[in-house]
């Protein structure tokens, strides 16, 4: 079995406030995994540490084996940051956009190619953004930049898909296309690792979850069922809805 | 117009003129992407610490000012990706040491005082020598070169430096990069429009041509050609009524700018209203 990340121990601090403390995992190939826990848990921080993105402060990640910095095979790897930062407002298309996460793939003197071409044009028809692909980004809503940015990832054709809440902001319609594209790439053994609040459209095909609290792994294992669970005694899973409920979720985790 | 290229200092002012329109925006593109827009000034000032330094070791000023800005420029990025000190503060900074160093200098060179800065602040294209001309042009080409040869791997990089990482790109190599890109291009525009405004040039055609296009590509090439429209038509401005150059190129380039802005709102709002069912 390969495994596509390994952290043993990792701990991360940022602005010398530890938010990882301890985290032991091991993601293999072909799995489908969500990173779940409140906000300031640790989940972004924790897949950014996996890529290598930020550094650990102790213990070890491994990406395909070797450590993030001696990594060289970016191209398995398509990461979809939270929101797209469109820098200094100087405008790009969509296409422009998702044509750049192909850049893992092109050589530096060869022009863009028709393999390069024929994938974003995929990648757009899947996130239905075909009619969109000449608009600047920013004339876009937050759930449609989101698509954008799942479009960039697709169009790298990555063996790992490594998400930060792509279904943030996203409308419904949207989710469940995003949760077609998934399973059917889970299906064809990519491996997927998606940062996420709520599971929603995308429960299904989840294999695994991992729930983090105060930067620590509190579960993993089985996705947490989301009707009924909290009342289940003993179980770890943190499933935040909202302030009010979060808090009464706290206190039934703590 | 035929009548300005009978001199030969305007011939050679022209050929600098659109060398720097051409280089200044491409790389403003990116700047401006990235947030940086006063990149190009923090590394003018330091450059006038460069140009004195030149006088004062009886160097071309021009050479002297490419090593002192890159240095600078070096320093920006730096300071910025340890992101210990605010980017602004450290430019700040750079503004400040750039000015007092040009003038502590200057009046250590033999023969110097601020006067002898003055055509660099300002600029003075009718001064362009031969020498000049050949140092703006390899520069020139070489800052084109790397837009064209890197422009792929820094529009990853200026969209998000973290992507662009996660893509297995040399992160803290491009960020050099266009640090002393920048550099150059500063000091390739410093004898047109002067270390004062050289930022203007990199920044002003892109502002302009932003509020006119969709895409990033076409945002550099329009304001490439914007930049060849102001610093052409500026210098010829300038020689026929007899004004500061670097200020005509300057004043013709915000104009458009204001052009541009009215444009593209009504551009905006026929677009609105044609997608409108």
């Amino acid at each position: 079995m390969t495994f596509v990340f390994q952290m043993t121990g990792g701990r991360v601090t940022l602005d010398r406030r530890p938010v990882l403390r301890g985290v032991d995992l091991t993601i293999a190939e072909g799995e489908a995994v969500a990173i779940l826990g409140p906000n300031g848990s640790g989940k972004s921080t924790l897949v950014r540490a996996l890529l290598g993105l930020v550094p650990l402060s102790g213990g070890t990640t491994l990406l395909y084996g070797v450590p993030p910095a001696r990594f060289r095979d970016w191209k398995r790897i398509g990461y979809v940051p939270q929101r797209l930062t469109a820098g200094g407002g100087v405008p790009a298309t969509v296409r422009e956009v998702v044509l750049s996460g192909r850049i893992a793939r092109q050589r530096r003197w060869r022009r863009t190619s028709p393999e390069d071409k024929a994938a974003v044009a995929d990648a757009l028809a899947a996130m239905n953004l075909t009619d969109r692909a000449n608009d600047p980004v920013h004339a876009l809503s937050g759930g449609q930049q989101q698509r954008v940015l799942i479009a960039r990832a697709l169009a790298g054709q990555p063996d790992v898909f490594v998400m930060d809440e792509p279904t943030a902001g996203v409308d419904a319609a949207s989710q469940r296309a995003l949760a077609d594209i998934l399973t059917t790439l889970v299906a064809k053994g990519r491996t997927v690792v998606l940062v996420m609040h709520e599971l929603g459209p995308l429960e299904p095909l989840i294999s695994r979850a991992i729930v983090l609290r105060d930067g620590v792994v509190v579960h993993d294992g089985e996705p947490p069922q989301a009707v009924g669970v909290h009342a289940r005694p003993g179980h770890d899973h943190v499933h935040p809805h909202g302030p009010v409920e979060r808090d009464e979720l706290l206190r039934w985790t703590s | 117009m035929i009548e300005l290229l009978t001199f030969d200092f305007m011939r050679r002012a022209l050929i600098a003129a659109v060398l720097v329109g051409l280089a200044a925006p491409a790389v403003g593109t990116f700047i401006v992407q990235r947030r940086l827009a006063l990149l190009g000034d923090g590394v003018g000032h330091v450059a006038l610490t460069g140009v004195a330094l030149g006088f004062l070791t009886g160097t071309a000023p021009v050479l002297t000012a490419v090593v002192v800005s890159v240095l600078g420029a070096v320093a920006i990025e730096l300071v910025r990706s340890r992101g210990r000190t605010g980017g602004d503060v450290a430019l700040a900074l750079l503004f400040y040491g750039g000015i007092a160093g040009g003038v502590l200098l200057i009046g250590l060179a033999p023969g110097g005082s601020n006067a002898t800065l003055t055509s660099y602040l300002f600029g003075s294209i009718s001064s362009v020598t031969e020498l000049d001309l050949w140092v703006i042009g390899i520069m020139a080409v070489a800052v084109l070169a790397v837009v064209a040869l890197f422009g792929r791997e820094l529009f990853v990089l200026c969209q998000d430096e973290e992507v662009a990482k996660a893509s297995g790109l040399p992160v803290r190599f491009l960020s050099l990069l266009i640090a002393v890109t920048a550099a150059l291009t500063v000091v390739i525009a410093m004898r047109v429009v002067g270390l004062l405004l050289v930022s203007a040039l990199m920044v002003v055609p892109v502002a302009t041509s932003q509020q006119l296009t969709k895409g990033f590509r076409a945002t550099m090439l329009l304001s490439m050609a914007i930049g060849v429209a102001a610093t052409v038509g500026g210098l010829t401005s300038a020689f026929y009524a007899d004004v500061a150059p670097g200020a005509a190129i300057v004043l013709i380039a915000l104009a458009g700018f204001g052009a541009a802005l009215a444009l593209g709102r009504f551009v905006r709002r026929s677009r609105t209203q044609e997608s409108a069912p």
